[in-house]
């Protein structure tokens, strides 16, 4: 019984090493960036290799969790969406109620690590709109459209509320992809972004008095030089300062003196940006659009409607990570706690966006043969 | 026709979504082309000021928190102090390894277990280029030796900061209270650009009511820093806005002599203007020492503190419930007159045992065989039960508790401090609400006394007398007279308007109740006829001895020494002065006190006679008596040496409570 079960497990890991399933051009594209975001990392963290072996172990397990998505089918995993869906939305509601953390309540203590279930949503969340839209008629009408309106804003509703601005956009987005690639018609899209934009003076009055102070002091930094006005100005003198080639890697003096704060987290590709001037950044962002261009392509040669709206809205998702962070630092957009993907160090964003391209990977090796 | 919705196009599908992928990656370029823009203006338009602005960034901000508004008392006399004092504090993000550093640190400078414990916890909290205190008030020693060792500890440095200090201790801990570090609940609460920089935040009393007067408000420094991030010097500073200094209208004098008149003794007392609602005394004893908190109490001490048996952190005058028993039977006596059931002539007979018609349970008197034919001014002087008894039944609790109503009891008086207790005003309502049960008129009976269901605090009683004496203008209790910026500018008064009209309709019952207090003070069968001997202004009081447990044996008749009896009463006086234009009204308790009049009328004279010596012994507006006696000799005389030359004493108890009858079935 022990010996079979051994067995299985052992033809299943050699499978997942001797033919893995993945798209040779996508996983380059993702090592070079976790590569570039290891040598970021060791410049930003002030040479110190403690964390920067911590962040390479991050990207090895986000790694074998990806091997291991990728041996799941995409009808395996479509028959688990629901289910992932309600648990996941289910660990939220349980963070509002018992959860931990500092002025926002994020954090579920698990004893021997501590987990953030907003996280999970970046991953179900795509999944339960595609499983919704999955055996419908395309394009959606507006009762479908409502009905997905509805899954999305209870989860995003529960993520603002914690409050976690820029998780909940993410989630909003991840979301909001499904339905748009699901063949939305213009007019409708039109009618709800005229909508939404209606409703941002409604959404300020509901906003927490620091998310206000960040927009407003995006407007005008000087007005809070102690807080995020400072960052605001710091950044963008890292940034601007770094010119078109950059001061050299490990030259960033922004960041070397203690001028830049989350240097290492929020804020590593203004040190990026300073020490590789506008060219790194150009290359930077091609590469990022190169990730999501493969993501789209895999999604085009998908099998079915469930696989194909599901790695479309993961790889676009990824571009809002690029753009909310990146104009983040370059003191376009108001500071919130969104990650640059594969290169900010943190744990839980590196490992749960290396898993989602496991899925892009399943779906890819299970894609139409006839192309 | 339309198609039939239902089927599903698989090819039209995979066309649409390949149209959407396109379209999608399209924008998503354009947008990153836009973000690419944004870069190009930075690193290329404006790369030279970003260059320039990054060779002279040499500057780093820090705030400066302010200093924490002073608090005196209405004279002037300081409360509390900053006094200059130096702290530990760590720069997380410059420490390699935290747990390693602050063994090390150890050695140098002890550290003990509450300070880690606090210190770890804020760590959490905290970003990690933001200082988090380690150790606060650090001695000479311990600084001279961390200097000494500095350069091992990169990111630990010696700060100055300012620290509270209460110069008067326990006088006022129970007024003033006390500040203490902030810690992680505080830092969800509080602004955090309010408080940058800021290591304390007030607790408790008038520390934390007037948190956001007293607290400030931050300014910043901009200082060069080297390469290695130390200070060079400071460029510009943004002067910080102190926080508010603060004047209680609580005289010193009168609350160190009310305190030292409790000897000790568990209990409280409250003195009130009531021309103005003005505290001008408020103690609870025991106290404690509030300049242990200020800094983290140590475990030992707040142990000791908490299983006092006589609980010293406990603010008897703001939380402690007591009945008030006969001391609101003057109170109790204006509703009669208020509301139309008695006139000031009306006379009831008292016999020793009061009967609700048709019932057999008994209501005792106050003296055994009764006083006889007694009216207003007579029942309060010699505090006949019987009087009130019928009056309450006569009244109905319905209009009793309303007309009480008035006077704050069963809520919270609305002093300007946290934690207020509401007490109780007995209803039918407020009986419904807790006892499911129905009203019983024995209830009317007893709370016509002052006891039973009901129960004040020490505060809501001084209230209510003050209310009386002021001809039944209410006015909330405050303790905060004025506000002033800075020490040189003058102190602006606050105001406090009274909080409703007068609450007494005809001027002549006033003076028939007043009259009657003025009785108990120099009426020849008065219950406090001692206590008025001396004192060169009219006094008008009233006794009150409310019993703490049931009588369940015979003890009570046949026990009577004063020992015994202060282990089962509460000693209850009121007063105000002068009666015949009432400046001050004062309420005091003992917790253990045999006799009201005996145990806590001294502690009542006493602060009269301070607060007569603080005005030099002249009251404007009022009326000097010929003193003609000596001045009552040892005022803060102990209950335990009560002379037995009352008289009342000996026959029967003064003012006899017959609480007991509801619950025993009574005694004949």
């Amino acid at each position: 019984m022990i010996e079979a079960l051994y067995a299985r497990a052992h033809r299943f890991l050699r499978r997942i090493l001797t033919r893995p399933r993945i798209d040779l051009p996508l996983a380059f594209g993702l090592f070079l960036l976790a590569s570039i975001g290891l040598v970021t990392l060791y410049s930003a963290g002030d040479g110190n290799l403690a964390l920067v072996g911590g962040q390479a172990g991050r990207f090895v397990l986000g790694g074998a969790l990806l091997l291991l998505v990728s041996r799941i089918p995409p009808p395996v995993l479509r028959s688990w969406t629901p289910w992932l869906y309600a648990g996941s939305t289910g660990l939220l509601v349980v963070v509002a109620v018992l959860g931990e953390g500092r002025g926002s309540i994020r954090w579920l203590d698990l004893g021997i690590m501590r987990f953030q279930p907003s996280e999970l949503l970046k991953l179900t969340m795509p999944m339960m709109v595609a499983w919704y839209l999955h055996p419908r008629q395309l394009p959606p009408g507006w009762k479908d459209i409502v009905m997905v309106g509805l899954l999305i804003a209870i989860p995003a509703g529960l993520i603002a509320e914690q409050p976690d601005l820029g998780t909940a956009v993410l989630v909003t987005a991840a979301g909001a992809f499904a339905l748009f690639l699901s063949g939305m018609a213009w007019w409708r899209i039109g009618l709800l972004v005229g909508a939404v934009a209606g409703m941002i003076p409604v959404g300020w009055h509901f906003m927490h008095q620091y998310q206000r102070e960040r927009v407003l002091t995006l407007l005008n930094p000087e007005s809070d030089p102690l807080g995020n006005g400072w960052h605001i100005i710091q950044s963008q003198i890292a940034v601007g300062s770094g010119g078109v080639f950059g001061k050299g890697w490990q030259h960033s003096t922004q960041s070397r003196l203690d001028f830049l704060p989350e240097h290492t987290t929020d804020f590593i590709f203004a040190v990026f940006s300073e020490e590789f001037g506008l060219v790194g950044v150009a290359a930077l962002v091609a590469l990022y659009a190169f990730i999501i261009g493969r993501c789209l392509w895999i999604a085009m040669e998908a099998r079915d409607t469930y696989s194909r709206l599901l790695a479309g809205a993961i790889g676009m998702s990824f571009f809002v990570y690029v753009f909310v962070n990146g104009g983040m630092v370059a003191g376009m957009l108001p500071v919130v706690g969104v990650p640059m993907p594969l290169i900010s160090y943190g744990g839980t964003s590196a490992v749960s966006l290396l898993t989602g391209f496991g899925v892009l990977m399943s779906i890819h090796a299970n894609r139409k043969m006839h192309i | 026709m339309k198609p039939r919705r239902s089927i599903k196009d698989p090819r039209g599908e995979s066309l649409l979504f390949r149209r959407r992928a396109l379209a999608g990656f399209v924008l998503i370029v354009l947008c990153l082309c836009l973000l690419l823009s944004r870069f190009v203006f930075l690193q290329v338009m404006h790369h030279d000021e970003f260059v320039t602005r990054s060779q002279a960034n040499r500057v780093k901000p820090r705030a400066i928190p302010p200093a924490r508004g002073l608090i005196y008392d209405r004279n002037g006399v300081l409360l509390a102090d900053n006094v200059p004092a130096f702290r530990l504090e760590v720069v997380p993000e410059q420490v390699k390894d935290m747990p390693a550093m602050l063994a090390e640190l150890g050695k140098v400078v002890p550290l003990d277990p509450d300070d880690l414990d606090a210190f770890r916890k804020q760590l959490r909290q905290s970003r990690r280029f933001e200082n988090v205190p380690l150790k606060m008030r650090l001695t000479e020693d311990e600084i001279d030796r961390f200097a000494v060792n500095r350069w091992r500890f990169p990111g630990v440095d010696v700060v100055p900061y300012l620290t509270r200090r209460y110069p008067l201790g326990g006088l006022f801990a129970h007024v003033v209270g006390y500040v203490g570090r902030i810690d992680a609940d505080d830092l969800d609460r509080l602004d955090p650009v309010r408080y940058k920089g800021t290591s304390h935040v007030g607790r408790s009393g008038i520390e934390r009511s007037y948190e956001n007067l007293l607290h400030g408000t931050p300014g910043y420094e901009l200082l060069e820093v080297n390469a290695d991030g130390r200070t060079q010097r400071v460029l510009e500073t943004h002067a910080p806005t102190p926080g508010r200094n603060l004047y209680l209208s609580i005289d010193v004098r009168l609350q160190k002599a009310a305190e030292s008149a409790f000897a000790g003794r568990p209990g409280a007392a409250v003195a009130i203007d009531p021309r103005n609602g003005q505290v001008l005394a408020m103690v609870s004893v025991p106290t404690f020492d509030p300049n242990l908190f200020v800094n983290g109490i140590s475990q030992a001490d707040y142990s000791a503190l908490t299983t006092d048996p006589d609980k010293p952190l406990y603010n008897r005058a703001l939380r402690g419930v007591y009945p008030p028993g006969s001391t609101v039977k003057p109170l109790v006596g204006l509703a009669g007159l208020e509301t139309g059931l008695r006139t000031p002539q009306d006379t009831v007979v008292s016999t020793g045992v009061f009967y609700i018609p048709g019932q057999q349970r008994g209501y005792r008197d106050d003296q055994r065989g009764g006083v006889g034919r007694v009216d207003l001014v007579g029942a309060i002087e010699q505090s006949v039960n019987t009087y009130f008894y019928k009056l309450a039944l006569d009244m109905g609790i319905d209009r009793f508790s309303e007309y009480m109503g008035k006077f704050g009891f069963g809520r919270p008086t609305g002093i300007d401090l946290i934690g207020e207790s509401s007490g109780v005003l007995p209803s039918r309502e407020w009986k419904a609400a807790n006892f499911r049960q129905p009203w019983y008129p024995g209830e009317t009976v007893i709370a016509g006394i002052g006891q039973g269901f009901w129960a004040v605090t020490p505060l809501q009683l001084g209230h209510a007398i003050a209310t009386f004496a002021g001809h039944g203008v209410p006015y909330a209790p405050r303790l905060a007279m004025a506000t002033q910026d800075g020490v040189n500018t003058q102190p602006q008064p606050l105001a406090n308007p009274p909080s409703g009209p007068s609450v007494i309709r005809k001027p002549a019952d006033w003076d028939a109740v007043n009259q009657g207090m003025q009785r108990v003070i120099y009426g020849a069968k008065g219950t406090g006829r001692r206590l008025g001997v001396g004192f060169p202004y009219l006094m008008a009081g009233k006794s009150g001895t409310a019993e703490r447990f049931s009588r369940t044996s015979e003890a009570y008749d046949t026990n009577r020494s004063t020992a015994y009896l202060a282990s089962r009463h509460r000693a209850w006086f009121v007063a105000y002065a002068p009666a015949d234009n009432p400046q001050i009204a004062v309420a005091a308790i003992l917790e253990s006190g045999a006799w009201g009049a005996e145990a806590a009328g001294p502690i009542v004279r006493t602060i009269l006679d301070t607060w007569l010596a603080a005005h030099d012994g002249v009251i404007p507006g009022a009326e000097r008596l010929p003193v003609t006696a000596a001045p009552l000799a040892p005022v803060a005389a102990p209950a335990a040496t009560a002379p037995p030359d009352t008289g009342l004493e000996d026959d029967g108890p003064v003012e006899d409570l017959p609480a007991q009858a509801t619950t025993t079935g009574g005694t004949p």
